[in-house]
């Protein structure tokens, strides 16, 4: 007689705990071919406004991390994401419909994406930042700083190679984030939550809602306390517009919906979307 | 011209009024569209006043929607050759721009100073030295685009719409006008409605200096002009300058298309005196903070943060200093504050200020006469201000200061910061440490140490929060009209 398997329903990653949606609402989540996969919480406004008051709160430690040490903690998440290679690929192939060998390369791709962006860290200063010979005698630097709170849409269709090129290049500069995953394939997010719940990633940088865009999209939009919105994963246009239309309440930095190849090398974009220029003056003299 | 009814003191300046001979004023004015002035489609004109008299000082044209689309279409047509065109002779026609600026810059000066009411002083010595600098810097970025850092071959956006505030008109052309031109668009600007003049003069500097028609398109207008600019569906750049709100409708209107935004908004900028600041020099720096041009300053340092301790001196200094501000005709050349740029302004400074007597602050203004006629508003500083105060919250955008006091580091970063703007931030105290943990944890764009106000066309100039996004000057002001493949995502899939 064959085992009964032990059913799982996952619940969200808000500041560094695991909380069931404060709704009581879950959702069925499939696999390609429509078989039951496990049930995921279905997040609420509620929720969403936890996760930013957990965002926010890890906002300054995170900021102020040297960021040396933020590329070494960033490093680690994909040390940990490779010690769980296997159970990444399954979510991909239950997900997605890949073959396993498909899915594997997924999975290596998403670390290797993971490592790229940890190596920005101590880099990107050197690379957006300058010093400015101005007309008088001042000192005077240009450096970039994290924009502090971002909402990120995370892609609908890629679980996870796109999800990791969405939130790795916000939190690398000392964002924090709030993720509202793929609604249908949020497996592998859930399990890069328990992942980062095991890393060295202080809690409250990555906060991980599973649920509806576009029903959690309007709340964070509209948040007074987030202070930019990645839109990437909305696919509908109307969506989109109305949610960047909304941002505008306290002028969000909106990065708009795209559909990326996310196989491609990535550029500077998705983190300097997230960063402001900060100029700093003193005077020269004796 | 000038209102000296008051008898000069024996220890008095005399009157040095600069001659505003040099101006040759036309009766009125056209748009400027495709290289000609034109008139308007249907007629319509509004009247601009010097605002330390109230005399007319000309009629200008009110753009219509038909208006905004000619130079929509002229700026389109011009794109393509002037974008394909060699970034060195592009760099040329903007070096001779600069050129000619410097060399028109006294009747510039007088000009804004007639239209703005600024004083002489700034708009002479500070306005428009700055003007022709920004347009010699881009002109050098033309031909280098790509050692920008932006990729090997950034490319430009289109046609930009850009609207500028009143005040610092020609200033705000030139940080709009200069790099969208050095990276290969084609602009059409909007002056505000109270200060068009010196765009127009500079719409004739552009034929002077043979720009190719409809490279640069001057529309004149209110409000509903430059909602018709913003929202036009040819534009491919939005870049704005002035009010959060409008800002905020702005973004609104580009929200769900590809037009890229750059805003410049309000401030409510904290200047910080530590105990162990130089106090002259601070002195200096929180008085040019806050009424350097009349305090119509995004970034004026208008919430001054003391050090419990040193409170008592700060406040003597500063309003023993206060007593020596000249207020008066823009034109003289020792006026260090001139008139307040329109009715409207005054009335907003007016009623925003008088909610500081209501909530409790205490005023303080040093004795000054001001003129009878004109729009005018005497030096102000406002004590006992809390932070719930609407004259801590609030953008005056007039010579009027709060103070509040802090007693430790923490707590003054605490009170900068709680603010929903961002755009920059004073600090002033001799321990170098100090200074930079300050700087670091001041949520502002630009934080000026043991200096203030300093602006230069190298300097990558906005805000954070709600003083909006994307910056002005250097490299990074650049990349606010180009497109990359460092800063954008490549192709989509």
């Amino acid at each position: 007689m064959s085992r009964l398997d032990v059913r799982k329903t996952y619940k969200l990653y808000i500041g560094g705990s695991f909380p069931r949606s404060e709704s009581g609402h879950t959702y069925a989540v499939t696999d390609a071919k429509g078989g039951f996969l496990a049930n995921a919480a279905k997040a609420s406004r509620k929720d969403a406004r936890d996760a930013v008051v957990a965002a926010r709160k890890a906002f300054g430690g995170w900021a102020g991390r040297t960021p040396y040490n933020r590329g070494q903690v960033l490093y680690r998440v994909a040390e940990m994401i490779e010690g769980r290679h296997d159970q990444f690929t399954a979510d991909v192939v239950a997900a997605e419909g890949l073959t396993r060998a498909q899915a594997a390369k997924v999975v290596d791709a998403a670390i290797d994406r993971w490592v790229w962006y940890a190596g920005w860290a101590d880099k990107l200063a050197q690379v957006t930042g300058n010093a400015n010979q101005v007309a008088g005698p001042y000192f005077n630097l240009s450096s970039p700083e994290p924009t502090g709170v971002v909402a990120v849409m995370a892609p609908a269709d890629d679980s996870l190679l796109g999800l990791v090129s969405v939130l790795a290049p916000v939190i690398v500069s000392g964002n924090t984030a709030v993720v509202v995953t793929s609604y249908e394939r949020p497996l592998a997010a859930i399990t890069l939550s328990e992942v980062l719940a095991t890393s060295d990633v202080p809690g409250g940088v990555v906060n991980i809602l599973t649920g509806d865009a576009s029903e959690l999209g309007p709340w964070l939009a509209a948040h007074l306390d987030v202070n930019a919105l990645d839109l990437t994963g909305v696919v509908d246009h109307d969506l989109g517009a109305s949610l960047e239309a909304e941002a505008a309440i306290n002028l969000k930095r909106v990065l708009r919906p795209s559909t990326p190849d996310w196989t491609a090398e990535p550029s500077l974009a998705r983190m300097t979307a997230f960063l402001e220029t900060k100029t700093v003056w003193h005077p020269v003299g004796v | 011209m000038a209102d000296h009814a008051v008898p000069p003191t024996p220890l008095d300046y005399a009157p040095a009024p600069e001659s505003r001979s040099i101006v040759d004023l036309q009766p009125s004015y056209g748009l400027f569209i495709d290289g000609a002035f034109t008139e308007g489609a249907d007629g319509r004109t509004f009247k601009t006043v010097n605002p330390a008299t109230e005399e007319v000082l000309a009629e200008v044209t009110e753009a219509t929607d038909a208006d905004v689309d000619a130079a929509v279409a002229a700026a389109r047509r011009a794109f393509r050759g002037w974008s394909r065109m060699p970034g060195r002779e592009r760099a040329k026609y903007l070096y001779r721009i600069a050129r000619i600026l410097a060399e028109r810059s006294r009747e510039l000066a007088v000009l804004e100073s007639l239209d703005n009411g600024k004083p002489i002083k700034e708009s002479r010595d500070v306005d428009l030295p700055l003007v022709s600098q920004w347009f010699f810097y881009y002109a050098g970025w033309a031909d280098k685009l790509s050692y920008a850092g932006l990729g090997a071959d950034p490319r430009p956006l289109g046609v930009a719409a850009q609207v500028i505030p009143w005040n610092f008109p020609l200033l705000m052309l030139s940080w709009k006008i200069a790099p969208a031109l050095a990276a290969g668009n084609t602009v059409v600007l909007k002056p505000a409605e109270t200060t068009p003049l010196t765009a127009l003069l500079f719409a004739e500097i552009c034929q002077q200096a043979d720009l190719p028609p409809g490279v640069v398109n001057i529309v004149t207008g209110a409000g509903a002009t430059g909602q018709a600019l913003v929202g036009h569906p040819d534009v491919d750049k939005v870049a704005f300058t002035g009010s959060t709100d409008v800002g905020r409708q702005i973004a609104r209107t580009v929200a769900g298309t590809d037009k890229r935004l750059t805003l410049e908004l309000g401030g409510k900028a904290a200047n910080i005196v530590f105990e162990d600041a130089a106090m002259d020099q601070a002195v200096e720096g929180i008085v040019s903070g806050i009424f350097f041009n009349q305090g119509h300053v995004c970034c004026a340092g208008s919430r001054l943060l003391v050090q419990e301790n040193v409170y008592e001196e700060v406040m003597d200094r500063l309003k023993r200093r206060m007593t020596t501000l000249r207020v008066g005709d823009p034109l003289d050349k020792n006026t260090d504050i001139g008139a307040i740029n329109s009715r409207e302004q005054l009335d907003r400074i007016t009623a925003l200020a008088s909610t500081g007597d209501d909530e409790g602050a205490e005023r303080w203004s040093p004795p000054c006469e001001l003129p009878t006629s004109g729009f005018w508003y005497a030096p102000t500083v406002f004590t006992g201000v809390t932070q719930a105060h609407r004259i801590a919250r609030e953008e005056i955008f007039g010579p009027v200061l709060s103070v509040l006091t802090f007693r430790t580091p923490d707590e003054a970063v605490a009170k900068a910061n709680n603010t929903p703007y961002g755009l920059s931030a004073g600090v002033w105290t001799e321990k170098g440490s100090r200074i930079l943990a300050i700087a670091d944890r001041l949520r502002a764009g630009v934080v000026w140490a043991n200096t203030f106000n300093k602006f230069d066309p190298a300097s990558p100039f906005g805000g954070y929060k709600e003083s909006g996004y994307g910056r002005e000057g250097g490299r990074q002001g650049l990349a606010s009209y180009l497109t990359s493949s460092v800063l954008q995502e490549g192709e989509t899939a």
